[in-house]
């Protein structure tokens, strides 16, 4: 048996695939929308004063790194809907569980992420800030986040990337994402390498294209007022030049 | 009867000729290491005063709870005869939480060492983030009063340049314009020109002379011995968290009553 590119090709355009690889990036996106929301609470927690929210966040960051993504996503499928009735409804779907199970275990590598962002703000700018009166949510807002969010970048990048692959734990609770779809596939006409080549090529379509977000996001962030340096062997002298006239 | 009517006599209580800003017996201790052992120090209404002292003395301690951004461990801070920083509960003061003083310190402009401008916002951003958080001013408006601000600091031309693009007596010439455009009763400047480069010195302290020949009231913990003799109205000598001696600047330089002073004196100039 050889590679049959008809067949690797029919199933790189084929809906199942698309599909799949849809639900994979849309979860992995899910997740790490709670994963930044809880992992923001859990950062501040550890960075906190209070004696009881910095032992609440270690704990957090505590269970989550040391237990299994797959162990957990079990357990939210599986075990939760035994103890508490309302998840035995029809609402409670893969796709729920997974964004739920993945974004909640992902917090504790965020919480690391963000509480790393936020100490590398200097000092001064808080000081700043909260001498022209803003109140402590505002110094927040305007001063601390914008900048901690250019450090968070490139490491939450790096998060995205794993949580699309980690979408592929999904499987257990029988989410069709991208992996999922070529196993099946494999399941019933067991033509291994031409399922799992188009696998390969999707995975590299989304995390390039998700590399090539960032960098535009993270140009975003390079606060100076200088048009884009020409791409020149070099463009980074007239960088500098901009920086310092 | 109007609200304002019925608020004017509150806003009134203060009597102008006495002192603006006052702190009495003001302490702290940082680590069991006094810094402040009991402060008093007041400025009037257009005052300007310079404040020197060697490193670790506690002048920028005391700029620092007047301005509300650390709590002090004794003593009192009024501002235009009322209390801040803190309030009465029964028969004892508590200290403000953090977002009642955050309102307390809009009277209070302050000036960094290291500018501490916020380096994702525009010159003119910056001028403009007090007005339109804290003070609610339109954005159009903001910008408006923060081109003219910056204009007085002689910045117009840079507006729109990131703090990264600045020299550092820019930089600092926009903190100026920040703590100014929000309208403070009074101006305390950190160090102001103790991270520039000494030939950007000139143009920050150009900046604060105008302003106090505007009649800005100002508190300037400075290493600028000129700029004290030429512009202040009042010298003080901070040592071991204590005040050594307060005058006039022609009596603080040419006959200070401390031997202290003196050996300061000798050391910087």
């Amino acid at each position: 048996m050889d590679f049959d590119p008809q067949i690797f090709l029919q199933q790189l355009i084929s809906v199942d695939y698309l599909h799949g690889a849809y639900l994979s990036i849309v979860v992995a996106v899910i997740s790490l929308v709670v994963a930044t929301l809880i992992g923001f609470v859990i950062a501040l927690g550890t960075t906190s004063n209070s004696r009881a929210a910095k032992g609440a966040a270690r704990l957090y960051i505590w269970f989550f790194r040391s237990i299994p993504a797959l162990l957990f996503l079990l357990i939210v499928w599986n075990a939760l809907p035994q103890l508490l009735p309302m998840l035995r409804q029809d609402w409670y779907t893969p796709f729920l569980a997974a964004c739920f199970a993945l974004g909640v275990a992902e917090a504790a590598y965020m919480a690391e992420v963000i509480r790393a962002a936020l100490m590398s703000v200097d000092e001064g700018q808080a000081l700043a800030a909260r001498a022209l009166g803003l109140s402590p949510w505002r110094v927040m807002q305007k001063v601390i986040i914008p900048q901690a969010v250019r450090i968070a970048l490139p490491p939450t990048g790096n998060e995205l990337i794993g949580l699309i692959k980690y979408t592929s734990l999904a499987s257990v609770i029988s989410l069709r994402e991208l992996l999922t779809t070529a196993q099946v596939g494999v399941s019933i006409t067991f033509r291994y390498a031409e399922y799992y080549a188009a696998a390969i090529v999707y995975y590299l379509v989304i995390v390039s294209v998700i590399t090539l977000i960032q960098s535009a996001v993270e140009k975003k962030f390079l606060w100076t007022s200088q048009v884009k340096p020409k791409r020149s062997a070099f463009g980074f002298l007239s960088l500098k030049r901009g920086v310092t006239s | 009867m109007s609200i304002q009517s019925l608020a004017a006599p509150q806003m009134s209580d203060w009597d102008s000729s006495a002192p603006l800003l006052q702190v009495k017996d003001l302490r702290k201790t940082y680590n069991d290491q006094v810094v402040l052992a009991g402060v008093d120090f007041d400025i009037h209404r257009g005052q300007v005063k310079a404040v020197l002292g060697p490193s670790g003395s506690g002048k920028s301690t005391m700029l620092r709870l007047m301005a509300l951004l650390e709590p002090a461990d004794g003593g009192e801070i009024t501002l235009k005869g009322a209390r801040i920083g803190v309030k009465q509960r029964g028969d004892r003061f508590v200290p403000r939480p953090e977002r009642e003083l955050a309102r307390e310190r809009i009277d209070i402009g302050m000036v960094f060492q290291r500018f501490n401008l916020f380096p994702h916002l525009t010159a003119c951003e910056n001028v403009m983030l007090g007005l339109t958080t804290v003070r609610k001013v339109h954005k159009k408006d903001a910008r408006e009063q923060a081109l003219a601000i910056l204009d007085r600091v002689g910045l117009s031309h840079r507006a729109h340049a990131y703090p990264a693009e600045l020299s550092g007596g820019q930089q600092q010439r926009v903190a100026i314009a920040r703590a100014l455009v929000m309208n403070p009763a009074v101006l305390l400047f950190d160090e102001p020109t103790s991270a520039l480069d000494p030939e950007l010195v000139g143009e920050v302290l150009d900046v604060m002379e105008g302003l106090a020949r505007d009649g800005m009231t100002m508190i300037v913990v400075t290493h600028e011995v000129r700029f004290a003799r030429r512009v202040a109205d009042q010298v003080t000598l901070f040592d071991g968290g204590v005040i050594v001696e307060q005058a006039t600047p022609d009596e603080f330089f040419d006959n200070p009553q401390h031997e202290r002073t003196r050996e300061f004196l000798r050391h910087v100039h």
